[in-house]
């Protein structure tokens, strides 16, 4: 569905993808982990159009997307769930979903979408005229999640979804995370830090470090990897 | 039926203030206060332009009068050198601004915050010193006189009273399109694009391009006022479109509150009246015009109107807050607003 090869990235002089590859199936999810400032959210960037990728290919559906603007690439059927939630704070939660679709023009069919978001994410139900800037951080996260699917996409892209939340949250996103995959069909990149949680729902991982891909496999074969452990997930 | 006569009932603030303004001038003798409203009309219409800019997009332009020149010298130009009819001219100097707007706007608008506000300044006063220097086409200091009196359908506009209507047709009209505009899918892109841009550009929304959108309805409108003063007061001058004069705007952006209708019609209507009514106290007056700004910035720094939308109708028939149920209507998009828009949920 999703294919990056050789993928190079430039912020001015700095070289911050040095050559990834990785790929999505169809309905899959996989994981991309790493530490701080690997490339993580580069590669989503690169993904999306928001920087552009200077060498390599970045497929979608065997289309090449690269160099794209992010319009044309949400169009295509890729959404990004942003790092920090990145909500409109000062719309209400039901306008913030009303945005998500903005490339829509289905209207019957957004309703149900609606609906559909309101049955995944009961908070978004219950605080649909709350303006989102007053919700807490995890209910953020759900409305993030929701807004996101309302562009109906068939892979959705999601930057840190568990950063800033209670352990409570995290579980319950990871949850839903699942739940939508499951329901709805949707691939999902889950770009992580909590590697653990991650792989927990992940079919495969890909571990990224200073711009370089250094490890990558299924979800089980990297939680038993021992520099994995050793490195990432607190295992002595 | 009844939900005209519920339409007539909500919108019945708008309708009597309508109405009073239509009446107005036959009470009014001194036609001094017929002029100070005539400039109210041309404050609000830039104002409402400004706000397109700073109130929905959120952006900082500080240089309008750049556009306001721009259509007036244009308008100016077109009807005493090509005989162009005032409605001609008048929808000519807009499209010329907007064009303008563009130019500007294109290569500016990656811009953000007091970098921008510092291009749009920069604008201004290129503008003013081409107006000012450039003699063979805008005469310089000495400005362009005799521009002809508006003749619209047969019928001439001279005295203050014609002029008066003329005006209240352009602000009504400027309000009821930008009130279309930003209620609008293209108004609820801006707004997006001003609560966070980023995540508008990942919901789909092409930034740059409704950027520049916005910049050159903006410019098209500040045009449209230049064109009105221009046949107004029959003269132009680089003097009348200086930055001091786009701090006014902007000072009365800033008082009325941004972001809605109701604002830039409020901070434009005080900030014009006020100085002509302290007109006795000579110079100290403009410390009143200070005064209020200094005030105001104290104690709503928002301005009037701002940190929440309005809108001119009444509030009575609203349907009450339901919880959720499932079947429920979740996202009304009934009209052709889609869903909630920032002008219909005061």
């Amino acid at each position: 569905m999703l294919k990056l090869t050789d993928v190079h990235t430039y912020y001015g002089h700095f070289h911050a993808l040095k050559g990834i590859s990785l790929e999505v199936g169809d309905g899959e999810i996989v994981s991309l982990l790493g530490g701080n400032a690997c490339g993580k959210s580069t590669t989503m960037k690169s993904i999306l159009g928001m920087v552009k990728a200077k060498q390599g290919t970045i497929e979608y559906d065997g289309r090449q997307i690269s160099g794209l603007p992010p319009s044309d690439v949400v169009r295509a059927g890729i959404s990004p769930v942003l790092e920090r939630r990145r909500l409109f704070p000062e719309l209400t939660v039901e306008e913030n979903l009303t945005m998500g679709a903005y490339l829509r023009s289905d209207k019957a069919a957004i309703k149900a979408d609606a609906e559909k978001m309101a049955e995944l994410f009961p908070i978004v139900a219950e605080r649909r005229k709350q303006l989102a800037g007053s919700l807490s951080g995890g209910e953020q996260q759900m409305v993030a999640m929701a807004r996101a699917l309302m562009a109906s996409p068939r892979l959705l892209i999601m930057d840190e979804p568990s950063m800033g939340l209670s352990p409570k949250y995290v579980e319950t996103v990871f949850e839903v995370i699942q739940d939508v995959n499951a329901k709805e069909g949707v691939a999902m990149l889950l770009v992580e830090q909590n590697a653990n949680m991650a792989l927990s729902i992940a079919a495969r991982g890909y571990v990224l470090q200073t711009g370089e891909i250094v490890l990558s496999g299924s979800a089980d074969e990297l939680l038993n990897n021992p520099q994995m452990q050793k490195a990432y997930l607190g295992v002595a | 039926m009844t939900k005209m006569v519920k339409e007539l009932i909500a919108n019945s603030p708008l309708i009597g203030l309508l109405a009073l303004l239509l009446v107005i001038p036959g009470f009014i003798e001194n036609q001094y206060v017929l002029q100070v409203m005539i400039f109210v009309g041309i404050y609000i219409v830039l104002v409402l332009s400004l706000n397109l800019l700073n109130g929905y997009v959120g952006l900082l332009a500080i240089g309008h009068a750049a556009f306001y020149g721009i259509g007036a010298y244009a308008s100016a130009k077109l009807s005493i050198e090509l005989g162009f009819p005032f409605l001609l001219s008048f929808i000519l100097s807009g499209i010329i601004a907007g064009f303008f707007g563009f130019i500007l706007g294109r290569p500016t608008l990656r811009l953000t915050g007091i970098y921008l506000a510092l291009a749009t300044l920069g604008f201004n006063v290129i503008v003013w010193l081409i107006m000012l220097n450039w003699m063979d086409f805008t005469h310089g200091p000495l400005g362009i006189m005799d521009i002809p009196q508006p003749e619209l359908f047969g019928y001439k506009i001279e005295s203050r009273t014609d002029y008066y209507y003329l005006m209240l047709a352009f602000v009504v009209l400027t309000l009821f399109s930008i009130h279309r505009l930003v209620s609008s899918r293209f108004g609820r892109a801006l707004v997006a694009i001003r609560e966070d841009e980023l995540a508008a550009e990942a919901s789909g929304i092409d930034t740059t391009r409704y950027k520049v959108q916005a910049f050159i309805l903006a410019a098209f409108y500040a045009g449209l006022a230049g064109s009105f003063y221009a046949h107004f007061v029959k003269y132009v001058s680089p003097d009348s479109f200086t930055h001091m004069e786009s701090f006014s705007i902007l000072a009365m952006l800033a008082l009325g509150g941004g972001g809605n209708l109701l604002g830039p019609v409020v901070g434009a209507s005080i900030l014009t009246v006020v100085p002509e009514a302290f007109r006795f106290l000579d110079e100290y007056r403009m410390f009143m015009y200070g005064g209020i700004l200094v005030v105001m910035m104290l104690v709503r720094p928002m301005g009037i109107f701002g940190a929440s939308s309005y809108s001119f109708r009444l509030k009575l028939f609203d349907e009450k807050e339901k919880s959720y149920d499932k079947g429920d209507k979740f996202i009304d998009l009934g009209d052709d607003t889609g869903g909630k828009t920032p002008e219909g949920s005061a």
